[in-house]
């Protein structure tokens, strides 16, 4: 699935990186706990959260992780999007809950890491 | 190739600078990107721990060709109990590190996993060096 397609599903904004939103997604994993997300082996990730800070950022870059979608209406800072370009990452704002969210996504034939 | 860094406790913002510049000195480096990502998470756990738990640390990190140490030294409460602290679950952060999404009590089982070895020792009331050791090739 593309990033393109994921932000379409849920209804998204792109706010960052929007020239690699043709990208392919192979899994989702949902948390707002951070150190559940630096335990993934998985490439190709989207990370669906409702944290919005400077730390879901770092945890992306260490855990190689693309693209993160931010559900419940939770707003990114600049400083955020500063440290995501340098990345390369694609950052994705979303109004739905994190359930509906992920049951879209899911129901879209997005696969879970296990 | 040695290098340096100093780690504010209680600072999130900065936490995970050290990991961040790390990470570029390693892909610099080429060093295997799945090498690369088992010592930056294991060593961003381990800043976030001294910006979680610790008043200020520092943190050194020594590179050749076989292996990476890293020693995460800290000024802080130090560690009572570490077989506790090394179970996964076993937390004593406080509310403001939840809500960074850490403190769960996987910091240090995550270092563990992701290092080839890795030592703690530590004073009560002093603080805590953990060094951690990651081989570039298997």
């Amino acid at each position: 699935m593309k990033i393109k397609e994921i932000a379409e599903i849920i209804d998204a904004k792109i706010v960052c990186g929007e020239s690699d939103i043709d990208k392919e997604i192979c899994c989702g994993f949902a948390s707002d706990l951070m150190s559940d997300v630096l335990t993934l082996d998985s490439e190709q990730l989207v990370l669906i959260t409702g944290l919005a800070n400077m730390q879901v950022i770092r945890t992306a870059e260490m855990a190689d992780v693309n693209c993160i979608v931010f559900v419940r209406d939770k707003h990114v800072t600049e400083q955020m999007i500063e440290v995501a370009k340098e990345n390369d990452m694609v950052l994705v704002e979303c109004k739905y809950s994190m359930f509906n969210a992920i049951g879209k996504l899911f129901q879209a034939g997005l696969n879970p890491v296990y | 190739m040695d290098f340096n860094y100093e780690v504010e406790g209680g600072n999130f913002a900065k936490a995970g600078y050290a990991a961040s510049n790390v990470k570029k000195v390693l892909k610099q480096l080429n060093v295997d990107p799945k090498v690369i990502k088992r010592v930056v998470v294991a060593l961003y756990e381990g800043e976030v721990n001294v910006v979680a738990h610790a008043y200020k640390g520092n943190i050194r990190v020594d590179i050749d060709t076989e292996r990476i140490i890293i020693e995460i030294k800290d000024e802080g409460p130090g560690i009572p109990d570490i077989d506790l602290a090394m179970q996964v679950g076993y937390s004593t952060a406080s509310a403001m590190v939840r809500e960074m999404g850490f403190g769960a009590g996987m910091g240090l089982p995550n270092m563990k996993r992701n290092a080839d070895s890795l030592n703690i020792s530590s004073t009560v009331g002093k603080g805590t060096v953990v060094e951690l050791t990651t081989y570039l090739q298997k």
